[in-house]
C-alpha cells in the first residue's frame, strides 16, 4: 500500500499494462518526453521506448483511426485525447468504426482500444477544456464507458480497461488527478471487482445519491454534511456508464426509497435521465419521491469565472436531497 | 530541426539588420511606415509580456505567449486591407493588434470572463479558436462567400505547424483548391506543438505541402517583418485576382513556453533558444532604422514609454474587468427563445434567491 495521487495511480496502471503485455502500446499528443500535459504518462517513454509510447502527430482522428488498424493487427492501443473538448475530431472514428467493428465482423475483429480522456471542469481552464461528453459515447452501442473516482479505482480500472476486449472510453476526472489515497499495487486483477459494476461507497438509509467520477468526492462531502443533520445518504459510485449497473442502484433505492443522480454533464438527455427512467420502471413501488437530477445546464460550459455556479456543489446536492425528502 | 530555413527562405532584412533583395518579393516602405512597424512590434511584445505577468499574478487563468512571433503576426496583419477577414487560432495577438482588437479584449478569454471577447464583424477578425485547425475550414467558407458576393477582398487564416497534421486543415486545402477560394493560409511554423518538434508532424518543409493540393507554397523568414509583409501582400493580391489560395509558411520560433501552464525545459534545449534570440524580429528592425538614421535614441525611448503606458493600462483594465453576471451563461445559447434554457434559468434564479441574503 502506498499513498499516491490519481495521476500517479493511472501512471502505475499503465506501466503494469505495458510490462505485462508486449502488445499494449500508448499513443497520443505530448505523451512521450513531456509525459502528457497532466504528466499521467511521465517516464513511460523513457522506460518502454518510442515504439511503445508514441508521440503522435496532432491529429485525433489519426490517433484513433490508426489505433483501429493496430488493434486489427493484434495490438492493444491505449490512446490519450489531451482534453475532453478535443475528442470530437476523432468522434467519427470512435462511434462509426471503433464501436461497430466487433458487430460488423461477427466478433472477428474486436477493438480492444482504451481511449483515455481527462474530463470535467473545476480547474479554471479556457473553453473546450472542461467538458463532460460521456453521454455521447454511452449512447453508442459497442463502446464501454467508465470513470474512476479515486486513485485505487483508477489504478485497477485503467488496467481492466486495457485488458477488456471491447473498446473502453476511460474518462479521467481531471480535477481529481491530485487527490491522494492508498493504492495497492500488488492488486490481483483477476479477483478485483469488475470496473463495469457500481459500488456503494457510503451506506445510508435516507436517500440514495448516485454519482461518478469527479462528483463522488462532492457527494461524499455532502453526505458528511447531511449526517451532521441526521440525514444518512447512501452514496453509490456508478463507475460505469455503459454498461449501466442498474441492479446495484435499484437495490439501494429499494432500501432508501429515494434517488438523486448527480453528474457534471448537462442533465438534459444525460446518464441521469436513463437512470431515472430505469429506476422508475424497476422500483416504482419502492419510490417515495420522484427521481431527481443534479447536473450541468443546457448551455455551453461557461467561462471559468462562472464555473462554480455551473458545477454541482455540495449545496446543490443537499438541496436536491431536501427536495426528495420533502415529498 | 530548428535549422536556418534553407535557401528557399524569403528574406528582406537579415538578422544583422541588412536590407537584402529578393527576385520575387519586395516592399518599398517610407521611414514613417518602417517606424510604424517597429512600434507595432514593440507594443505587441509589451502586451504579451504584461499578460504573462498578469497570469503569474493570478489575474489570468492562462496566457499563450507570442514572443518571438511578432514579425510574422504584425507583418501579415499589416498586409491586410480593411475589407479582408482574418481567422486566428489562439496566439495571434499581433494580428489582433493590427485589426484594432484592443489588447484588453484578448484578455477576457484568458481571464475566464468570456468565451469570446470581440465582435468579429467590427474587426473583420473571427474569435480565437482553441480546437486545433477548426478555423481553417471556416476561413475557406468565408472566402467562398466573398467569391459569391463578388467582393474582391481576401481571407487570411492562421494555424501552427502542429495544426498542419489535422484532417480539417487538409480538408481546407482541398476545398480552397477546388473552388479556387481567395484565401491565404498562414502557417506559423514556430517549430513546436507543445512538446512535439516539427519532425513529429512532417517529413518535408510545410510550405511544400501546398504542391500536393495544387496551389503555391512559400517559406518566408517569419522573424523578418518586411519579408512577411511582402509575401503576404503578394499572396493576398493573387487571391483577390482570382488565382486562389497560397500557403505561406512563416519560419519562426516560439521563444516562450507553449502557454503559461507549460514547462519547455522538459523537452527542449536551451541552445536553440539562444540561437533564435540572435534572429529576434525587433532587434533587426531597430538596427536597420538606426543605421539609416531614420530613428534615434529619443524616438526609441518614446516608444518604450508608450509601451510602458500601455502595460499600465492593461494591468488596470484587467484587474477592473467586471465579473460576468451569473445568469449570463444562459444568454445567447440560442438566437431564438428555447423553453429548456428558459426553464433552467428560472430554476437557477430561484435556487440562488433561496439563499438568505443572496450571498451565495
Ligand atoms: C483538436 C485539438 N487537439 C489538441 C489540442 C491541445 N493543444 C493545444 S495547442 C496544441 C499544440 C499546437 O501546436 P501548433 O499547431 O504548432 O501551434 P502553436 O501552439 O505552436 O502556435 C495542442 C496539442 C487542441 N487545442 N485541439
Amino acid at each position: 500500500m502506498a499513498v499516491t495521487t490519481m495521476a500517479k495511480a493511472i501512471n502505475a496502471g499503465l506501466r503494469k499494462a505495458l510490462e505485462n503485455d508486449p502488445k499494449v502500446l500508448l499513443m497520443g499528443e505530448d505523451i512521450g518526453k513531456l509525459g502528457g500535459v497532466f504528466r499521467v504518462t511521465d517516464g513511460l517513454q523513457k522506460d518502454f521506448g518510442e515504439a511503445r509510447v508514441i508521440d503522435s502527430p496532432l491529429a485525433e482522428s489519426g490517433i484513433v483511426g490508426t489505433a483501429v488498424g493496430l488493434a486489427m493487427r493484434g495490438f492493444r492501443p491505449v490512446v490519450e485525447i489531451q482534453f475532453d473538448g478535443f475528442v470530437f475530431p476523432a468522434f467519427d472514428q470512435i462511434v462509426t468504426q471503433v464501436a461497430k467493428h466487433n458487430a460488423r465482423s461477427a466478433g472477428r475483429t474486436p477493438m480492444p482500444i482504451t481511449i483515455r480522456i481527462p474530463y470535467g471542469g473545476g480547474i479554471g481552464a479556457v473553453e473546450h477544456h472542461s467538458e463532460s461528453p460521456e453521454a455521447y459515447f454511452a449512447h453508442t452501442a459497442g463502446l464501454r464507458v467508465i470513470s474512476p473516482s479515486n486513485p485505487a479505482d483508477a489504478f485497477a480500472m485503467v488496467q481492466q480497461a486495457i485488458a477488456c476486449d471491447d473498446p473502453v472510453v476511460f474518462f479521467e476526472p481531471k480535477r481529481r488527478y491530485w487527490d491522494k489515497a492508498d493504492v495497492d499495487e500488488s492488486l490481483d486483477l483477476a479477483t478485483a471487482p469488475s470496473p463495469f459494476r457500481a459500488r456503494v461507497v457510503r451506506p445510508g438509509t435516507s436517500v440514495t445519491v448516485v454519482c461518478y467520477g469527479p462528483m463522488v468526492r462532492t457527494c461524499l462531502e455532502a453526505a458528511s454534511a447531511a449526517a451532521a443533520e441526521g440525514i444518512e445518504l447512501e452514496v453509490v459510485d456508478l463507475r460505469s456508464m455503459s454498461p449501466l449497473d442498474v441492479d446495484t442502484v435499484a437495490a439501494s433505492v429499494r432500501r432508501t426509497g429515494r434517488l438523486v443522480v448527480v453528474h457534471e454533464a448537462p442533465v438534459f438527455l444525460g446518464v441521469g435521465a436513463e437512470l431515472a427512467a430505469r429506476i422508475t420502471e424497476t422500483c416504482f413501488y419502492s419510490l417515495e419521491a420522484p427521481v431527481l437530477r443534479v447536473g450541468g445546464y443546457h448551455t455551453p460550459y461557461p467561462p471559468a469565472r462562472l464555473e462554480e455556479d455551473y458545477l454541482p456543489d455540495l449545496d446543490r446536492v443537499l438541496d436536491a436531497v431536501d427536495r426528495s425528502l420533502a415529498f | 530541426m530548428t535549422a536556418d530555413g534553407g535557401p528557399e527562405l524569403v528574406q528582406l532584412l537579415t538578422p544583422e539588420g541588412e536590407r537584402v533583395h529578393h527576385p520575387d518579393y519586395d516592399v518599398e516602405l517610407t521611414p514613417d511606415q518602417l517606424r510604424g512597424l517597429y512600434r507595432d512590434l514593440v507594443l505587441v511584445r509589451r502586451v504579451d509580456a504584461e499578460a504573462t505577468a498578469l497570469q503569474r499574478q493570478g489575474e489570468l487563468g492562462l496566457w499563450a505567449q507570442c514572443v518571438g512571433q511578432e514579425a510574422a503576426q504584425v507583418g501579415s496583419g499589416r498586409a491586410l486591407a480593411p475589407g479582408d477577414f482574418a481567422f486566428p487560432t489562439y496566439r495571434e495577438h499581433g494580428v489582433a493588434w493590427s485589426r484594432g482588437v484592443q489588447p484588453l479584449q484578448l484578455l477576457g478569454l484568458f481571464r475566464g470572463v468570456t468565451n469570446g471577447g470581440w465582435d468579429p464583424h467590427e474587426h473583420n477578425m473571427a474569435l480565437y479558436t482553441i480546437v486545433i485547425g477548426d478555423q481553417t475550414l471556416h476561413a475557406v467558407g468565408y472566402a467562398m462567400g466573398m467569391q459569391r458576393d463578388g467582393d474582391d477582398s481576401a481571407v487570411i487564416c492562421y494555424f501552427g505547424d502542429g495544426a498542419s497534421s489535422q484532417g480539417d486543415v487538409n480538408e481546407a486545402f482541398v476545398f480552397s483548391a477546388v473552388y479556387n477560394a481567395p484565401v491565404v493560409f498562414f502557417c506559423q511554423n514556430n517549430q513546436w506543438a507543445i512538446s512535439e518538434p516539427l519532425e513529429r508532424q512532417t517529413r518535408i518543409p510545410l510550405y511544400r505541402r501546398a504542391d500536393g493540393f495544387g496551389f503555391p507554397g512559400v517559406r518566408v523568414d517569419g522573424n523578418d517583418v518586411l519579408a512577411v509583409l511582402a509575401v503576404t501582400q503578394a499572396a493576398l493580391a493573387a487571391a483577390r485576382e482570382g488565382q486562389g489560395p497560397t500557403l505561406i509558411e512563416a519560419f519562426t520560433y516560439r521563444m516562450g513556453a507553449h502557454t503559461t501552464s507549460d514547462d519547455p525545459t522538459r523537452y527542449r534545449v536551451a541552445a536553440d533558444l539562444e540561437a533564435w534570440k540572435l534572429k529576434d524580429p525587433i532587434e533587426r528592425l531597430k538596427v536597420y532604422l538606426a543605421r539609416n538614421g531614420w530613428a534615434g535614441h529619443e524616438w526609441f525611448a518614446e516608444i518604450e514609454a508608450e509601451a510602458e503606458a500601455l502595460a499600465v493600462d492593461l494591468r488596470r483594465g484587467c484587474r477592473e474587468m467586471p465579473e460576468p453576471e451569473k445568469t449570463s451563461m444562459f444568454d445567447h445559447v440560442y438566437a431564438e427563445p428555447h423553453a429548456l434554457v428558459d426553464e433552467e434559468r428560472a430554476q437557477f434564479e430561484a435556487y440562488h434567491a433561496s439563499f438568505v441574503g443572496g450571498g451565495h
